[in-house]
């Protein structure tokens, strides 16, 4: 089965290409440009360099969120439309798992995360069991802190893994002081060919109804919502 | 013989998801529009995060719906035009990305068009254009003459300085409490009342085709402001009749002005207050009297659509203008000659 793969969910830029999960070509960037400039033309660079023709290609995958709200959509509409022009299926996985695939080789317990602003992270529980990789707890957008605190109880060695690293790395150390397990800087980076890897397994959804899993609601719709639970406490 | 070119356009910049089919420059094929407005009227506007989520759902179906009320397949088609700015550059990405996307799948070329050049080009849908001509680009972002020498040729000779007059409209509508989308309502509320009140209308300096609407705006808001404190009351029919009086009387005299020094007997109304029924009427009339040829577009090709997108990608497909893989969404590009 040969999958692409994109990963536009954070300033890390990917797309991949594997058959039967073995990669033929990977592309990463960790740069503060611009991915819808830069998406299709790491796209075409490795279908030529690998000869591939995208009537070759049986599914895309694509990180689906969380992540930047706008980074998440330039690789979701990318995939779900060129999975649709060529009908085939796009596999969605979450930007997180993807990273959390990183820590294969660690024991313990494995936070990816992304900063969210405000304190906030995107993050969730990952572990590397019998070769596989295992959601402990569902991917979620909570305090930096408070989550650091509830993963501590578990009194496991912790592998936070998080291209935001450096922004966060006092408040590790400080949660988690002996349990932190500090990481090398390219296992925190997402990796399209992790991306493709956990597809591969995984049931296509038609590409009209995938769509970006972004873990929070718009700024405005979330206001409007909470002033209409007012208004019905008010009523009542 | 060769077959027409067959152009797939698509338009993301606001909050219209829309797709359409163009044969030859002018048959449109098909062309779908899915409104978001049911979504942001609860938010009194266009929220730009929520446009884009809407638009990532329900642009590959929008795509298809055109694809198959056209009856083409990506074999039949020469390009994929998709509007590159301006607008919310959220929304934009989502189209950019998605015609990238379509078009590397099936080998074609991409074609970036600016949403203004569109506008125009919703016109030669309706009949062919002939050069030279005078426009009057009329939308919520935009208030511009802008007359062309040939296809894909475009010089600005006046341009709004403060508020464009959709914008002029959205406010004034709010001032009188009608809900969004308030230009429209306006509109429908003037047909219903007298203009007895006598709004200033900025001309500028002498010999100037720019526009400004914001003294106009503030006048409306005084006028209600005034009325209320003495305790009495404006009818608000009253008030949108006048207002679309002055805003028409400014629209309508630079316009005919602009016709005249440029020497052309061929007139354009575009953009989403094209729709405007006052504008519309007025803009006829002066037409007629000075014997100039007006082409107004129906409501469906005023509002944003993709058919006038692939028309416009049209003209630059015959002159080879193709955008490479490097296309990105801009919300504040400039209305370039091609």
């Amino acid at each position: 089965m040969k999958l692409l793969a994109v990963d536009t969910s954070t300033y890390v830029m990917g797309a991949a290409l594997t058959e039967n999960s073995r990669p033929a070509a990977e592309y990463i960037t960790h740069v503060k440009k611009n991915h819808s400039i830069r998406l299709m033309p790491a796209v075409r660079s490795i279908m030529q360099e690998t000869g591939w023709k995208p009537g070759d290609l049986d599914a895309i995958a694509a990180a689906e969120g969380p992540g930047s709200y706008t980074g998440v959509r330039i690789g979701v509409t990318t995939a779900k439309s060129m999975a649709w022009a060529l009908g085939i299926p796009v596999i969605g996985v979450s930007s997180l798992e993807v990273l959390a695939f990183n820590g294969r080789y660690t024991g313990g317990v494995i936070s990816p995360f992304f900063d969210a602003r405000r304190g906030q992270v995107f993050t969730g529980l990952y572990r590397w069991e019998d070769g596989r990789l295992v959601q402990l707890k569902e991917d979620r957008i909570i305090p930096h802190g408070e989550w650091l605190d509830e993963i501590r109880s578990l009194g496991e060695p912790v592998t936070a893994l998080s291209p935001d690293l450096e922004k966060h790395e006092d408040l590790l150390q400080e949660k988690l002081g002996q349990l932190f397990k500090p990481a090398v800087p390219q296992d925190h980076l997402p990796r399209p060919s992790s991306l493709a890897c956990l597809a591969a397994d995984r049931e296509g959804t038609a590409a009209h109804l995938f769509s970006p899993n972004y873990l929070r609601l718009a700024e405005a719709e979330a206001k409007w919502q909470e002033k209409q639970k007012e208004q019905q406490h008010e009523r009542k | 013989m060769k077959k027409e070119t067959i152009i797939l356009g698509i338009e993301t910049s606001c909050d219209e998801t829309a797709a359409a089919v163009i044969q030859g420059g002018r048959t449109i094929l098909s062309s779908i529009i899915s409104s978001q407005m049911e979504s942001h009227k609860r938010f009194g506007g266009v929220v730009p995060e929520i446009a884009s989520r809407h638009h990532v759902e329900q642009i590959t179906l929008i795509v298809e719906e055109a694809m198959e009320k056209a009856e083409v397949t990506f074999e039949d088609i020469d390009a994929v035009a998709v509007t590159e700015g301006p607008g919310l550059v959220g929304a934009l990405l989502v189209g950019v990305n998605a015609a990238k996307a379509i078009a590397f799948a099936h080998d074609l070329p991409v074609i970036g068009v600016h949403h203004i050049a569109g506008h125009i080009y919703a016109n030669h849908l309706v009949e062919p254009l002939e050069f030279p001509l005078m426009t009057l680009v009329v939308s919520g972002g935009h208030t511009e003459l802008i007359y062309m020498k040939e296809h894909g040729e475009y010089e600005l000779i006046g341009e709004t300085r403060d508020d464009a007059v959709g914008e002029a409209y959205d406010k004034v509508a709010r001032t009188i409490g009608l809900p969004y989308p308030g230009g429209p309502r306006v509109d429908k509320l003037a047909q219903t009342g007298e203009a007895d009140i006598d709004f200033p209308r900025a001309w500028l300096e002498e010999g100037s085709f720019d526009f400004s609407f914001s003294g106009l705006k503030s006048a409306v808001i005084n006028t209600l402001h005034n009325a209320r404190q003495k305790g009495t009351e404006v009818a608000p029919e009253v008030i949108a009749a006048s207002f679309q009086e002055a805003v028409s009387d400014v629209l309508v005299t630079k316009t005919m002005r602009a016709v005249k020094k440029y020497g052309t007997d061929r007139l354009l109304l575009a953009g989403g207050v094209a729709a405007n029924s006052g504008l519309r009427g007025a803009l006829q009339e002066a037409a007629d009297r000075e014997g100039i040829h007006l082409t107004i577009p129906p409501l469906s090709l005023c509002t944003d659509n993709a058919a006038m997108i692939a028309c416009a990608g049209h003209f630059l497909y015959e002159k080879g203008k193709f955008a490479d893989d490097r296309l990105n969404g801009v919300p504040g590009l400039a209305l370039e000659s091609f």
